[in-house]
Formats: C-alpha cells, sequence, structure tokens
C-alpha cells in the first residue's frame, strides 16, 4: 500500500488541524474533496487508510489522527491528538500554572461523578483551594471559557464534561492515573466518563450506546446483573453514513460495517 | 559537509546507526562548545527538530507570530549553537509532512509564522464556524484596502463594513467587538497592519496588508473575488489588473522561504 504522502493528506492533514476535531460525515467529505483538488487516489471507503498514511508521518511529532465515538451522540469523531507530555504541548503552553490545577481538579469532580458533569459553581469553589495561586471567581470563569473553546470541556447548562477532543487525547492518561475511580463502558469497552450506571452491580455503559443496547427491550434489565435498569432509555441518533455528507443517499452496507468497532 | 565518522567512547549509540542517512556525522574536531553539532547525535538533533515543529504548529493556532527569542528559550535551550540547521530542517519537515511554508516575516527582528503552500479553496468552508466568518470579513476587508490603492482610512473602513450591516460600534452576533477584532486580533495576527497616518491631529489611522495577507492570498486572488462577486471580468478594474498580474510576475520575491537551501539568515531580502 502507498505510504507517500501526497498534497491531498497534507490538505486534509491542516483542515483537521484547523478544527481539532471533526465530525465522521465531514472528515468523509473533506477526504473526497482533498482528493479530488489534488488528483490524488480516492476510494469513498478508504478514509482510514487515507488516515493511517498522515498517522506514519505524524509519528516522530507524537501527534496522531484517532477515530472515537462522541459520548453525548454516539457519533464518530475524527480528531488530531497530541501524545506528547512535553512543556511543548498545546495544553502546557497554553495555560498557567494555576490554570492547569484547576483543569485538573475539574476533571477530578467530572471522574468521580456518576453522570459525568461538574457544576460551574462546584468549579468556582475549586478555584479559592487552588494549591499553586487561588484564583478569583472572575478569572475562573474566563479560564473555563477558554478550556471550552480549545475543546478541553464542553458545557451545557452551566454543567461541565471532558469535550471529546479531549477524552480522544487522553484516554490513556486518565485511564492510568484514576485505575480505580474511572469506569469502562459495558458495551463498547472504552472509557466513560458520561454515563448511566447500575445501582446494583455498579457497571456503567455511555448514554448512547446504553440507547442502542436497549432499544429492542421491553423492560431494560442490566446486561451484567439482570437488575431492572432504573434509568431513563437515552433516545439514539440515526447512525451517521459511511458516505461523505453530501453524496447521494445510497447506503451500503457490507455484513460487517453494521456495529462500530474503536 | 565531511562524512567522516569517529567512533566514539562506549559502544555504539543508536546516533550512530542513524549518521549514514543524515549528513550530520561528527568530525573529528573536538569541539569546546557545549552544544555544538559535533557533539550531539543525529537522534537528538532529529529530537530537537521534532520539538521544534511541534512547538512552531502549537503557537501557529491562534496565528500570532512567533519569535525567535522565544523559539531558542522554549525549545532550543542549549543547542543555539546549531540553531539554524534545527530550524531548516524543521522547516523542510513543516512542508514534507504539512504542507506549511515557515516564512522569516521580519528579518531584522527574526519574526516566523506559518502559511500553507496550498492554496486557500471552498472545501475549507465545510464548517461554517465563527472562524470561517472572520475570515470572510477579513477578506471583505483586504479587498476594499486593494481596491483604493492598497491603503485605507479607518473611517473609510468602518463606513464600508456598516454599509455591509457590520457596525463596528454595535456588538456583533459572531465577530463580538468589531473594532477590536478588526484593530487588534487581525493586526496581531499579521493579517492587517494598522497606523497612525503621519501629521494628523487628532490622530488618524489606516489599514493596509499585513505580513501574513500578502503571503496566504494575492492581488489577483482577490480581485477574482471581488469580479466573481459582482460578475464581471477581472479586467474590468485595468488599473487593479496591471498591479495584480505584475505582482503575480513577481511572485516569491518578498520573502525567504527559510526552508529553502540558503534561505535563512544571512540571504535574507529586506522587505521595502
Ligand atoms: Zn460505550
Ligand atoms: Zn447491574
Amino acid at each position: 500500500m502507498a505510504t507517500q504522502m501526497t498534497d491531498g493528506h497534507r490538505r486534509f492533514l491542516q483542515v483537521l488541524m484547523s478544527h481539532g476535531i471533526m465530525e465522521g460525515s465531514v472528515a468523509r467529505t473533506l477526504h473526497r474533496d482533498c482528493c479530488e483538488i489534488h488528483k490524488v487516489y480516492y476510494a469513498h471507503d478508504k478514509l482510514d487508510d487515507f488516515i493511517n498514511v498522515v498517522n506514519i508521518h505524524l509519528q516522530p511529532f507524537f501527534m496522531q489522527i484517532r477515530k472515537g465515538m462522541s459520548e453525548d451522540d454516539g457519533r464518530t469523531y475524527y480528531a488530531l491528538v497530541n501524545l506528547a507530555e512535553t512543556e511543548i504541548t498545546k495544553m502546557a503552553s497554553d495555560y498557567t500554572e494555576n490554570e492547569l490545577e484547576l483543569f485538573r481538579k475539574t476533571m477530578d469532580v467530572i471522574i468521580i461523578s456518576e453522570s459525568g458533569f461538574a457544576s460551574s459553581t462546584d468549579i468556582l469553589n475549586l478555584a479559592d483551594q487552588l494549591k499553586t495561586k487561588k484564583m478569583k471567581k472572575k478569572e475562573a470563569e474566563q479560564v473555563l471559557q477558554n478550556l471550552v473553546q480549545d475543546k478541553w470541556l464542553s458545557e451545557r447548562d452551566g454543567e461541565y464534561t471532558l469535550h471529546t477532543r479531549c477524552i480522544m487525547e487522553m484516554e490513556q492518561y486518565i485511564l492510568s492515573n484514576y485505575q480505580d475511580l474511572v469506569r469502562k463502558c459495558n458495551i463498547c469497552h472504552s472509557l466513560a466518563i458520561q454515563s448511566q450506571v447500575c445501582e446494583t452491580c455498579g457497571i456503567g455503559m455511555h448514554l448512547p450506546c446504553a440507547g442502542k443496547y436497549f432499544k429492542a427491550q421491553m423492560e431494560p434489565h442490566c446486561p451484567h446483573c439482570n437488575e431492572f435498569w432504573p434509568h431513563e432509555i437515552p433516545e439514539i441518533n440515526r447512525p451517521d453514513s459511511e458516505l461523505p455528507s453530501s453524496a447521494p443517499r445510497e447506503r451500503r452496507r457490507t455484513p460487517s460495517s453494521g456495529t462500530r468497532r474503536h | 559537509m565531511a562524512q567522516k565518522r569517529r567512533s566514539k567512547g562506549p559502544g555504539p549509540s543508536q546516533g550512530e546507526l542513524l549518521a549514514a542517512e543524515e549528513d550530520l556525522a561528527p568530525t573529528q574536531s573536538a569541539s569546546q562548545a557545549p552544544r555544538s553539532l559535533e557533539r550531539l547525535s543525529p537522534a537528538q538533533v532529529d529530537q530537537k527538530v521534532s520539538e521544534l515543529v511541534q512547538y512552531l504548529l502549537v503557537k501557529d493556532q491562534k496565528k500570532i507570530p512567533i519569535k525567535r527569542a522565544d523559539i531558542l528559550k522554549n525549545v532550543i535551550k542549549d543547542y543555539r549553537g546549531i540553531y539554524s540547521e534545527i530550524i531548516k530542517r524543521a522547516g523542510r519537515t513543516l512542508q514534507q509532512v504539512f504542507g506549511l511554508q515557515l516564512v522569516e516575516i521580519d528579518p531584522r527582528n527574526h519574526v516566523y509564522i506559518l502559511v500553507s503552500n496550498l492554496p486557500r479553496l471552498a472545501v475549507e468552508n465545510l464548517k461554517q464556524d465563527d472562524c470561517t466568518a472572520k475570515l470572510g470579513l477579513l477578506t471583505v476587508i483586504l479587498s476594499f484596502l486593494f481596491m483604493k490603492g492598497n491603503a485605507a482610512k479607518e473611517s473609510a473602513v468602518w463606513e464600508m463594513l456598516r454599509r455591509l450591516r457590520v457596525d463596528p460600534g454595535v456588538r456583533h452576533e459572531v465577530f463580538g467587538d468589531v473594532k477590536k477584532l478588526v484593530t487588534e486580533e487581525f493586526v496581531r495576527q499579521k493579517y492587517l497592519e494598522y497606523n497612525r497616518v503621519p501629521h494628523t491631529d487628532p490622530p488618524e489611522f489606516e489599514f493596509l496588508w499585513g505580513a501574513r495577507a500578502v503571503k496566504e492570498t494575492s492581488k489577483m486572488q482577490v480581485l477574482r473575488f471581488i469580479a466573481k462577486i459582482q460578475n464581471k471580468d477581472p479586467r474590468a478594474w485595468s488599473t487593479q489588473y496591471t498591479e495584480a498580474a505584475a505582482e503575480e510576475a513577481a511572485v516569491g520575491g518578498l520573502f525567504e522561504d527559510v526552508s529553502t537551501p540558503g534561505g535563512a539568515s544571512q540571504g535574507a531580502r529586506r522587505r521595502t
């Protein structure tokens, strides 16, 4: 297989770099357009191969394009992540020491909570207890805004959770630093920040995974201990098509493409 | 460059294995400099190049020009002796992998920006986010400046924007503080220059194209943009067309591309 970078790959990388993260169908459209513009080989189902070529060349810089699922809508996303833990990485160079401490403490609250959210009140209280340097409420609010803008956190109705891009980048870090606290989804087995948790046995599921799993069941039961599932069953979004977003909506399914693998 | 290699003390290093493919092999002269090229293994140099590439990419995210002093302080540190080699190789890598050009926009103070080698196209407006909207506003301003003879008074720019229902005095839904965006953010990012007109009291200001705009777009591109919007032939503006064509013919003369051999410092032509 060809491993040569073309201008098509470079353009794809540039656009992804400027967005940080991209929904699957948008990435597929971009893939098609980049190949067309630069007249390089294109096959609509070869996006992951195309990305692999880019990844080979990104290795020396500890960067990688990763594919992952959003905990909010269950859709596939592609993100450019940084794997280096040096002082040069984006986070370390954009934030001061006490801002980083606030982020880490926020992450603690989010991960320890069952729902995967921290309220802004909780976070603003943390700002007052920072060891490095205390932060005023106004400052902390600004930091939160920056963290949302830089896609470390995402906000919904005054509650904060980890951004999909952040989870994709920090999955390994979170799994090894929060070993006993963190949950893996019982369905897809990847890290679960926002989840529904069984009140009896304590297993957790991503909301989209729970939605899919319980879709066909009249009376939802825990897949692990078989107790009644006490949570509201999340609605699932239509799965994203495997074709570029503006392509005609004919669906092609190979027998194995029904489930998502991560 | 010398291809001689000297076997170093304790066993073959990873660096020596890699040395064959690079023209960075240690020479026999034992240098006293703490971190001169001779004392560093190619692997160490590669590592620095990779760090510099990461640093430049991170800094470029916000489109803020990068000062050499900051590069030295944050990345190069005690590798100063081989700074020009590291930056040359970082520039080459940025081109090969990312399609980006490392450009020294201010050879006197050594300030760099990254610009794309790939022509900007509609495809990048896939996601209509705030960022692309801002670029739209910028394009309008650059077009206006070009049509007005490459510079325009601040008041004229605001007047033009008001006609497009973007009032610099009113908070805009997408742009926020329009005046701040245009006079501060675009200026900091080197898309625009914002200068006081000499001998004006009260002071008046004017806008010009900034170095990044000059590098990332061209007069011809802007003229085509205007022509397309107005559904005319670019030649309909004969003065501007002549100017744009002349620029196109002379393209590449304004900046030094750091990654090309013999580029970088000494040979830098000064921008006038
Ligand atoms: Zn799951
Ligand atoms: Zn259970």
